[in-house]
Order: structure tokens, then sequence, then C-alpha cells
């Protein structure tokens, strides 16, 4: 019974060898580009130009800032639409099905829809002028408004992004038997405490999955903002592309790579340690 | 029984996994032409469909963005499994190729184009600096303004379009905001907008008469502080414009500057709505830049003779009034009468056009030449040194002594001599 024992290997084996040639083989190249410089052999000089950019504090600055206010509001928005999608008896897969369409289109296809929407002779300064509000269309995009630069990325994020965060929220939900807040509400639970004393805490491995993919998600954030401000919100995945395709400095390129894989492996080191899932909650 | 057939079905589709069948190559008789020209897809398809439909043979036409251009020609050409036959890119999209040694030369298809009357400096354009023809010259195009009628009543007086000052630009955008209340000028400074050709073959020549050499000069700052004040009348959204000609027929803008294919949309659709006119003049005269496409063939391509008819195809007369009619941005490249019938659009683009290039005062630029990949670093100085002064507000003279120090680093790296309107140099192009 050789084969049997060899089956589970073999059987993985083509991803394996999927994931070394996209990811692994790409990932150790990075490495190489970040750290060489020339014929000068093994250096930092990739990650000093980097960081002494005209570019790099506002970039750096703007992703943490844009996840650290996208996230959370995804995560709390997706949290009430499982709750709320628990609750509708009919048409739940309807629901369901239109709250996940954002998840369908791609991030440049939204950048351009929402650019329709913000943009000078846009949808919104044109509703805006039907109802009075306005005589002359306002500019939301312009580099002298970095609020409403701002503002419009975050909304079409959460737009865009909160689908996804809804999806494995949802399929969490449904692995928590019914029997737990049947049980709790028999004992006298309010609707709160049974949320917060038995649904939050049986949806901890759910939510520890939807925070990981939407952070690292977060922070390669690009087409979205390129569409919506070109270069007037840098980020780090679009300062990462300018120095690969504009300046054609691929070393650069894989440094600003680098910092932004960096970035992705604290955040789920972070996750990892601060909600923690007790072995008995895996394993139920 | 069972495990056995799956272990048989996982191993074939392994062993299909990791002997991937390579693509079947292109037949001999077709030619692959790669492009970093006609990118747009309205572009891409003319071309297929009505200048290489008259082509007897089939041409695969496939444009790409300049990086993946020279990065596929140069993996074909290391792998030594060459696809392409024929390249087609502006001037600047050339070096890198030639520096690889990945073109054959085409000194006998230009042998065999004599009658075509090629304007002769682009032919020298061609050589690169070496003794071969590394490309035949394909199209021309360069930069001009357009306006939208209505904005003409408020030229300031005195203001003749055709001689207009960079001083009297900036009054007639203050006109503008002044009757309106909008910010109507506009520039394409987005992240794929043309702007560092304005800053290059436009408003340096024009007030400094050299791009390089006198790059922190007092010229320079005076030229700067000007153009700041003038910023003071530019729609803000120009920081993510890429082709004018929408922020024109959108009415966002009402005077603008571009690139002809980028602005010849606008005149097209709505040729009575729009005037075109050259580039204004500094006090060193009207500085601009004519822009050069060439068609060169890769070395060991799998099918050089269709490339060189390819070649002789598109440098034709009637090919070349059929691009400048159906794409309308690019003029010839050869000695032609325009046609009396062309598109309105297109004649108020080409007499933009033959204005500018034959205005006493002109002062004309060449792209880039000899930077090879530091090109992206040299547009990026330009760029830069606007985003500093002129957005960020930071001091001119410091802003322009730290880029004049960038700017050294990539001549010296590039060993690239001055080009027009620098003098020209024996070795770098020095920054003073």
């Amino acid at each position: 019974m050789r084969s049997e024992r060899y089956l589970p290997y073999l059987l993985l084996l083509p991803s394996i060898v999927f994931l070394a040639f996209f990811f692994a083989m790409p990932l150790a190249e990075a490495f190489w580009l970040a750290l060489r410089a020339g014929e000068a052999g093994w250096s930092l000089e990739n990650f000093r130009r980097m960081a002494s950019d005209l570019y790099f504090g506002d970039a750096a600055r703007n992703t943490l800032l844009l996840t650290a206010v996208v996230v959370p509001i995804q995560v709390v928005l997706a949290l009430a639409m499982a709750l709320l999608l628990g609750g509708v008896r009919q048409g739940r897969d309807v629901l369901l099905y239109i709250w996940s369409i954002p998840l369908g289109i791609s991030d440049l296809a939204a950048g351009i829809v929402w650019l329709s929407i913000f943009t000078e002779r846009g949808y919104l300064n044109s509703l805006l002028h039907a109802l009075g509000l306005i005589d002359t269309p306002r500019l939301w995009l312009s580099y002298e408004n970095p609020l409403g630069l701002f503002v419009s990325v975050a909304v079409a994020e959460v737009w865009r992004a909160t689908a996804i965060v809804l999806v494995i929220l949802v399929a969490g939900l449904q692995l928590i038997p019914k029997e737990y807040a049947e049980a709790a509400e028999v004992f006298g639970a309010t609707a709160w405490q049974r949320f917060r004393r038995v649904t939050l805490p049986l949806l901890k491995p759910s939510l520890q999955t939807a925070l990981i993919l939407r952070t690292v998600l977060a922070f390669e954030v690009f087409a979205v903002v390129l569409t919506l401000t070109g270069r007037n919100l840098p980020v780090l995945a679009g300062e990462a592309y300018n120095w690969y395709a504009a300046y054609q400095v691929p070393g650069v390129a894989a440094a600003y790579a680098v910092l932004i894989l960096g970035l992705s492996l604290a955040a789920t080191w972070m996750y990892l340690r601060l909600v923690q899932v007790k072995p008995e909650v895996t394993t139920s | 029984m069972r495990q056995g057939w799956i272990v048989a079905l996982a191993s074939v589709m392994l062993v299909m996994l990791v002997t991937a069948v390579p693509p079947a190559s292109a037949s001999q008789s077709s030619v692959l032409f790669l492009s970093t020209q006609l990118r747009p897809i309205e572009e891409a398809e003319k071309m297929r469909q009505s200048i290489l439909a008259g082509y007897p043979g089939h041409v695969e036409f496939i444009p790409v963005e300049p990086v993946p251009f020279a990065d596929r020609v140069l993996a074909e050409t290391r792998a030594g499994r060459v696809m392409i036959s024929l390249v087609g890119g502006v001037h600047g999209d050339f070096p890198a190729l030639v520096n690889a040694g990945a073109l054959q030369p085409a000194d006998d298809v230009l042998s065999r184009l004599a009658d075509r009357g090629f304007v002769p400096a682009y032919v020298e354009l061609g050589k690169l600096g070496t003794p071969y023809q590394q490309y035949i010259p394909w199209m021309q195009a360069t930069y001009i303004m357009v306006a939208s009628r209505e904005a003409l009543k408020y030229l300031p007086p005195g203001a003749n379009l055709d001689s207009l000052t960079y001083g009297q630009l900036k009054a007639w955008g203050e006109n503008l905001l002044k009757a309106t209340g909008r910010r109507l000028l506009g520039f394409p400074a987005g992240p794929k907008g043309l702007m560092h050709r304005f800053f290059q073959g436009y408003l340096y020549p024009s007030y400094v008469k050299s791009t390089v050499t006198h790059f922190r000069s007092q010229e320079a700052e005076a030229m700067w502080k000007e153009f700041t004040e003038l910023w003071a009348y530019v729609n803000p959204q120009s920081t993510s414009y890429e082709f004018m000609q929408e922020p024109l027929l959108a009415g966002e803008v009402w005077v603008a500057w571009d690139h002809t294919a980028r602005l010849i949309n606008a005149l097209r659709e709505r040729p009575q709505d729009f005037v075109a006119f050259p580039a204004p003049i500094g006090p060193k005269g009207r500085g601009f830049m004519p822009v050069l496409t060439g068609l060169g063939i890769v070395k060991s391509a799998p099918n050089p003779e269709g490339a060189a008819s390819v070649i002789e195809y598109l440098t034709r007369p009637d090919v070349q009034l059929a691009i400048l009619r159906e794409i309308g941005g690019f003029f010839p490249v050869i000695q032609v009468a325009m046609p009396a019938d062309l598109p309105a659009g297109v004649k108020l683009a080409a007499e933009a056009v033959a204005k500018q290039s034959a205005s006493p005062n002109a002062v004309p630029s060449l792209l880039p030449v000899g930077l090879g990949v530091r090109d992206g670093e040299f547009n990026r100085v330009f760029v830069d040194t606007f985003a500093r002064i002129v957005l960020r507000r930071e001091d001119v003279r410091r802003v322009l002594d730290q880029q004049a120090e960038k700017m050294r680093r990539i001549m010296a790296e590039a060993k690239a001599p001055c080009w027009p309107p620098d003098e020209p140099s024996t070795g770098a192009c020095p920054v003073l």
C-alpha cells in the first residue's frame, strides 16, 4: 500500500509546484533585487533611495492611515450586514448576491466607477447642483483638497472590499450552532448579551481570517487610488509601480515590495496574537 | 484499485504541468509587429482594420507600453527564440534595443526607399549615433495648444493666438478666472500625462534655451517663479489629467497644451468649437519639441523580409496620409502634399503644427537622446522639480540646486552628450 501513503503528497505536489513558481521564486527574486546595488554587491542602497524619496513619507503615511480607517469600518459594516442577513427570512440569497456584487468588479473598474462620481463634471456634483446645494462644480479630487482625496478613496475602498469580509463572516456565522443562542435566550440573555457573549467569541476564527486578509490587501491598495487621485495621494504599492514602470529602477521598486511584505507579516502576526482563538472554539 | 487510478491521474496532471507545451511559433508568412505607439484601443483598431488591411500579407499588430516592450524584445533576443519581426516606437524607445544589439541594421531597406523623400534630419536620428540605420522614420507628432472658441473673447488685448507669449497666456487665464470664477487653463500633469515634455521641450527652451546645462540658472529660477504664478489659473485637477482632449470636451478646461495625438479627438469631434495654435513664446523664443517615431527590424527575426515589406508599405505616401486621416495625431515623415479633403479637425492640428515649426523664433528640442534606462529618472527630475516648486511651494533656488545634483548624476552615469537645444558637449552633458 505504498501508493496510499504517498498519495496525499502527490496530490499536494501540483499546488506546491505552483506556489513555488509563482510565489516563492518571485519573493526570493524581490529580496535579491532589493538588496543588490549594481556591481557593489549586497547593499541597502535601494532602501536608502526609497526612504529619501520625495513621496516615501506621504506614501507610507497614506497607506497606514487608509488601512487604519478603512479596515475597522469594513469589519463593523460587514458584521452588521452579516447579522442582518441572519435575521432575514425571505430573499436572503438575493440580498447576499446584491451585497457581493462589488466582489466581482475589478479594482480598476471600481476606481473608474467612483471617478465618474467624484470628478468635476461627475454624478455627485450634478446631484448637488440639481438639488440647488452648489452653484459651480466643487473639486473633490484636487491636490489642494487632501481630505477630499482621502475620503473619496476611503469611500470607494469600503464599497469595493467590504463584501469579502461579509462573505467570510456569513460563512462563520452559519457554522455557529443555533442551540447556543437558544440556550442563552432561555436563560434570559438580551440580544446584546447574546451577541457579545455567544456570537462574537464563536465568530473569532472567521474574524481573524477576515482581518488578516483585509489588512494585507489594504497595504497593497493601488488601482482605486491610482484612478481616483493619480499621484495626488501617493501609496506604497503605487510608488513601487512608479519606480518600476516610470523610472525603470527595479531595485527600489523591489524595496517597496519588501516593505509591503514586512508590513503584511507584522499585521498578520499582530492579529494572530491579539485575536487569540481558544482551541475549543476551533475544534467545535 | 481506486487509489491507483487517482495516483495515475495526479501523475499525468503533474507531468502536464512541468512539461508545459511551448506555444506554437508564428507562421513564417505573418509579421509580428510590436509597437509602443497607437496604444489607445481606437487607434490600434484603426491600425489593424484600415491601415494594415491594405497590406497584402498578414500583420499581427500588438501595441504595448514602453517597459514591457523593451523587456519582451530583450528577453526574446536573450533566449534566442525571437517571435517579433518588426518594432515601432518613439526615438527614445530604441537606444535600449540598440545597446543590447537586438536590432538588425536597416540600411538596405532605406536604400530601397530612396524615392520617399524622408526628412534628412530624421534619417540621421534613426542611426542613433551609430554608423548604421537602426530604424526607419515612421510618423511624426508634436505638442500644440488647443482652446475652446468660448475662451477667445477673453484673450488679453493685443494678443494674437499665433504669437501668444507665456505672459499673455497667464493674463488670459486670469481673465477667464475673473469672468467665470473657474480656473480654465489645463496641463496633462497626471501620472501618465506628458507634462515632463512641457518642461523639457517648451518651458525651458523658451526661457533658458537649454534643458540640461543651464537647468539651475538665474533664468530658470525666474521661469519657475513665473510658471508658479501662471499655475494660479490652472485647473487643479490637472495633476490627474492624462489626455487633454477629455477635459476639453467636458468643458473642464478651455485652454490646454498636449501631444497632438492626445488632443485630436476634441478637434475631430467638434472642429467648430475648438481652435488649435502653436505653443507660446518665451524670452528666448518659441520652444517646441518634434516627436519622431520609427520602425526597426529585430535581429534573428523569424520574418525579416516581411518586416521590410511592412516598412515599405507604411512609408508609402498614400499610407502616410491614411494614417493622418484615420488616426489624426501623427503626421507624415516624407515629402507629400497635404490633400484638400482632410477632416476639419485634422486640418486644424496640421496648420498649428506647420505654424509652430515654421515660426522664425523657433527653438526646437529633441526628445532626450542616449539616456537609455535612465530616461525615466531624467523625466522625473523635471516632474519632481515641478511638484516641489509649484505644488508644494518650496524655495525655488534650493529645489533647483538639489535637483541639479540628481541631473548631474544621471548624465554622468549615462555618459550622455548634450542634445539640442543645449550646446554640443564632449563627454557627458554638463549641468552648470
